[in-house]
């Protein structure tokens, strides 16, 4: 064995071993967030219940900007107002419930989930170097690269200062796991390249479809969590009163809208880069096996995925199809993509072989 | 108001609510150009269930329905439903080998699967007829829309509506600038950003972001695109297989060929006239390491001609870059060897001399195949007969007793040729079709060696096989490489890809453009000081609106600054009184809309 082969077998076993310690890291952050839940439930916050029962003021009236007599230019204030037909219903506190130290956990699980992605990072970089080529040539990669890609994607919309802290609880507990099937039943070693893949397409086509992939899944952990704050929401509007923990759980969530609106602006904002990931997809597969479409098992769920995405964005603009029954469009759009990246690599072959499960 | 306005449009809404409600969808009205929701049981019958409006009447409620987003959301749902069957089913078009390992598999469900079509989903009555009742609702649905668009493109945003309080976004203040100039103002803010501005009455109307409709109408319009040059791709292609050996050549007519397809419209005459030979192909493989066997470069170098007599030119062909000629491409597919082998009869004559292209079978390139010699051969008594040895290759040798006879490395670095040997009847003459790469030996005796067994053996480069009794011979001289190639003329990929670029803009414009109105109201109040209100609508709920009003007011406050505060100001129900005290929405001012 020469020298290069033998870095290249020490950046391999570098890399699982960052991986490891992602994971050991991603189940800090886990707990952290579950001490912020627990702490978050000691406050009585009441809020939803509170708008939607008919106990509030009258919040939504403007205010008319006043000026001293000091001639200042101050920025008159703007009064915003639900559409009509939508619940005016103010976000929950989140997680921590605005208690203190429910927010103190709260912000050590983020700061761990922080050094989590910078290991994982880590890993699926060296994975990359040891193998000289782009980290996604099989399932194994593909799912470590998917789920830092997902937590990388929180992070940023963490940065930008977007009300999205309450999705790390449900994201750090996938991302557990996804990293646990990865190392468990996916793990490949660095293995053989078929030449179809020695393309700079790989680079475009793979790494697109990851991000669709990952930022998807940040959309659909919103839906779902919209379909359970929309009933209890219903349930409180309706004059029921839902169970203690449900209550608890969901009072501090966002509202039902808030939720709505984040999910539609995730899957609106990625649908034009998946678009174009398939037709990436279609470019390279003119190039490599002489047809640009063929209705390979591959491509055929990635159509199908397409086009339920086009469904959904079709019943947001479709009266009665808006709310619930666009979400549950949304989520069956998920699904697809789901199998198409579990599904089609373990029970359907096809030219897109490069499972190696 | 706060929350109450969820109710507004219930039982306890007053007839002036009722009109309220009228004029503010007027001014939100035409922000998009979606077609308006109809009840699905608003059909051409009256309350008894019989038709009202005869044929013609039918066909409208037909069509009306078929361009309804109702209709095209469901043709959408059933689209995605119908292409999942052709992927869990096999395909003829996919691959014809696997359907009839199905058929043979499944007798009972076959007959059925066929009866629907399940092996050519792509190509069945009902799944074309779900795409093109969706195209055709496209169409149906596309060419209003852009009239519509161009009406609204011509026309002038809608004006204010009567209270700006019920917008989603409000804002207001009072200032010491004349309405006017308030007015005045507001047109230059507005139109400095680009908004369609103009004055109706007390208030300014703008509106932005026409380019969202714009790109949804491209991106529809980009999908039919598509559609066309997929099918004209379908209908006018042709495609076809060659396996060359370096050094042999190929012309691209249909004899030329070792299989051939075609679209229903293709003409043969329009094969692109060229040639080419092959060189040499040239494959590298990583030579240690834990990635030992990976291919590394796949190169088939070639001389093509385009033409019949055009100059000869060189060109590289490799997996990812065809060679393209005259609009036809050239991919390289596949790759293998092809020892070459001479026949000898008794005499020493050479019977023949050939590369024979041997299929891989593994990734090591372990390959095998048969050496056919069908005449010129004569057997020690001077019969005719024809020869036949199964072959089986491997371009690196492990060694003598280790193991199996398998590759371990896919370039050729310790090459062997095993042969066994039979004579006969090839069975070429039957009449059936024969596998170039498989030995029929039912018509064939094997030759045997002394231990009365079939004689074989493994054959280095220059080593040979002698036939028993002075039968001859069979020399492995050497080794060629061989590549296959498929040669693909498509016309409408141009097309294709622009309709392609100009869905992804038209999407990226239709998503992430948002539509909006602006509109600023200057009302001269009895006090002798301005009212400014301004308000936004979109098109759904953006968290820029409010900002972006934010900004505009922000602008329009360095005209019309914020008047300082008059305590004693007269107590006036008809003029928005900027007090300490919020004003509540339904006491916003009514008559100023009427100017
Ligand atoms: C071939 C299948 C179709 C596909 C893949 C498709 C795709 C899309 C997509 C992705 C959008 C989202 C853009 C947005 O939200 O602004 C959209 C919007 C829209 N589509 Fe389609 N569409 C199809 C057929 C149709 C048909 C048949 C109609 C007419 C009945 C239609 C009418 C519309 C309208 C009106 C919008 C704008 C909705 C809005 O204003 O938000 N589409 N379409």
């Amino acid at each position: 064995m020469n020298l290069a082969a033998a870095t290249n077998e020490s950046l391999a076993h570098t890399s699982n071993v960052l991986i490891y310690s992602s994971m050991a890291v991603y189940t800090l952050a886990f707990f952290a967030h579950i001490a912020e839940w627990v702490l978050g439930s000691r406050s009585k916050v009441g809020r939803t219940a509170a708008a939607l029962s008919g106990a509030a003021g009258s919040a939504a009236a403007p205010v008319v900007v006043q000026a001293g007599s000091t001639a200042v230019l101050e920025r008159p204030k703007v009064v915003t107002r639900a559409a009509a037909g939508t619940r005016d219903v103010p976000d929950g506190p989140g997680a921590a419930g605005g208690t203190f130290k429910g927010d103190l956990w709260g912000r050590i699980a983020v700061s761990l989930t922080v050094v989590a992605f910078v290991v994982e990072a880590g890993g699926v970089i060296t994975r990359a170097l040891s193998v000289q080529r782009a980290p996604w040539a099989n399932m194994y990669e593909f799912s470590i690269t998917f789920s830092t890609v997902a937590v990388g994607a929180y992070l940023v919309l963490l940065a930008l200062k977007k009300n999205v802290r309450w999705i790390g609880l449900p994201l750090v507990t996938t991302v557990l796991l996804d990293l646990g099937i990865a190392v468990t039943t996916l793990y490949t070693d660095s293995d053989q390249l078929v030449p179809a893949l020695h393309s700079y397409w790989l680079w475009i086509h793979v790494s697109t479809a990851i991000i669709c992939g990952a930022v998807f899944y940040l959309g659909a952990v919103g839906t779902v969590l919209y379909l359970f704050r929309d009933s209890y929401e219903n349930k409180i509007a309706s004059g029921g009163t839902p169970g203690k923990f449900a209550a608890s759980v969901m009072e501090r969530l966002p509202s039902a809208s808030s939720l709505d609106k984040f999910a539609y602006r995730i899957n609106a904002a990625v649908f034009p880069l998946w678009t174009f990931t398939i037709i990436a997809g279609a470019i390279w597969a003119g190039d490599a096996w002489g047809r640009y479409w063929g209705w390979d098992p591959k491509e055929v769920w990635s159509f199908i995925t397409w086009v339920a995405y086009a469904a959904y964005l079709h019943a947001r603009a479709t009266a009665g199809w808006k709310g619930r029954k666009a979400a549950y469009l949304a989520l069956v759009a998920f699904a697809c993509w789901l199998f198409n990246y579990y599904g089609v690599n373990i029970f359907v072959t096809g030219l897109h072989s490069y499972a190696g499960v | 108001m706060g929350k109450t306005n969820t109710t507004d449009t219930g039982a306890g809404a007053t007839a002036a609510e009722r009109e309220q409600e009228r004029v503010d969808s007027a001014a939100g009205e035409r922000l998009s150009t979606a077609p308006r929701e109809e009840r699905p049981e608003t059909g051409p019958q009256t309350g008894t269930g019989v038709p009202a409006m005869g044929v013609v009447g039918w066909i409208r409620w037909f069509w009306r329905q078929l361009t309804s987003m109702r209709v095209a959301l469901i043709l959408l749902f059933l689209l995605s439903l119908g292409a999942i069957p052709g992927s869990l089913i096999p395909q003829t078009s996919v691959d014809d080998l696997k359907v009839q390992n199905f058929k043979d598999q499944h007798t009972t469900l076959s007959p059925i699967y066929e009866k629907f079509q399940l092996f050519d989903v792509y190509s069945s009555v009902w799944f074309s007829a779900i795409y093109i009742l969706l195209f055709v609702s496209l169409i149906g649905c596309i060419v209003p829309r852009t009239g519509q668009f161009v009406g609204q493109l011509r026309s002038r945003p809608p004006g204010a509506p009567k209270r700006l309080t019920r917008l989603p976004a409000y804002t207001t203040w009072r200032t010491e600038a004349g309405p006017e100039e308030v007015r005045e103002a507001a047109l230059g803010v507005l139109g400095k950003r680009r908004f369609r501005t103009h004055t109706v009455g007390d208030a300014v109307a703008a509106e932005k972001g026409y380019l969202r409709e714009a790109g949804n109408l491209v991106f529809h319009v980009a999908l039919i695109v598509m559609l066309v040059a997929f099918a004209a791709g379908q209908l006018f292609k042709s495609e076809g297989g060659k396996l060359v050996v370096e050094g042999d050549g190929f012309a691209n007519t249909l004899t030329q060929y070792d299989d051939f397809k075609s679209g229903s419209l293709y003409d043969t005459d329009s094969l692109a006239p060229f040639s080419f030979v092959l060189d040499d192909f040239v494959g590298t493989y990583e030579e240690s390491g834990p990635q030992r066997g990976t291919p590394r470069t796949f190169e088939a170098r070639v001389k093509y001609t385009e033409g019949v007599e055009g100059p000869e030119r060189k060109g590289v062909i490799r997996v990812n870059e065809p060679l393209v000629v005259d609009g036809t491409k050239v991919y390289l597919i596949a790759h293998g060897y092809a020892p070459v082998v001479t026949v000898r009869d008794g005499k020493g004559k050479v019977v023949s001399r050939n590369s024979v292209p041997l299929l891989p079978i593994d990734n090591n390139i372990t390959s095998t195949g048969a050496i056919k010699v069908m005449d010129g051969y004569r057997d020690k008594n001077g019969v005719k007969t024809q020869l036949g040895f199964k072959a089986f290759f491997v371009p690196t040798f492990a060694g003598e007793g280790k193991g199996q006879m398998f590759s371990q490395f896919p370039g050729a670095e310790y090459p062997v040729l095993a042969l066994s040997a039979y004579s006969g009847s090839l069975g070429v003459d039957s009449g059936l079709p024969q596998n170039v790469y498989q030995l029929d030996t039912s018509k064939m005796n094997e030759f045997k060696n002394e231990d009365d067994e079939l004689l074989k053996k493994m054959l280095r480069p220059g080593e040979k096989l002698d036939l028993p009794d002075g039968g001859g011979s069979i020399t492995f001289d050497g080794i060629e490489e061989w590549a296959s190639f498929q040669i693909s003329q498509q016309p409408g990929n141009g097309l294709a890809l622009g309709g392609a670029v100009a869905a992804i803009a038209g999407l990226a414009a239709s998503l992430f453009i948002q539509r909006r109105r602006v509109w600023v109201r200057a009302v001269r109040g009895a006090d002798g000081v301005t009212v400014v209100e301004m308000a936004g609508l979109g098109r759904s709920e953006s968290a820029k609106l409010p900002e972006e009003l934010g900004d505009l007011a922000a602008a329009l406050i360095t005209t019309a600054p914020v008047a300082p505060e008059k305590p004693d100001a007269p107590e006036n129900p008809d003029t928005n009184e900027a007090g300490s005290r919020p004003v509540h929405p339904a006491e916003a001012p009514a008559e100023g809309a009427e100017k």
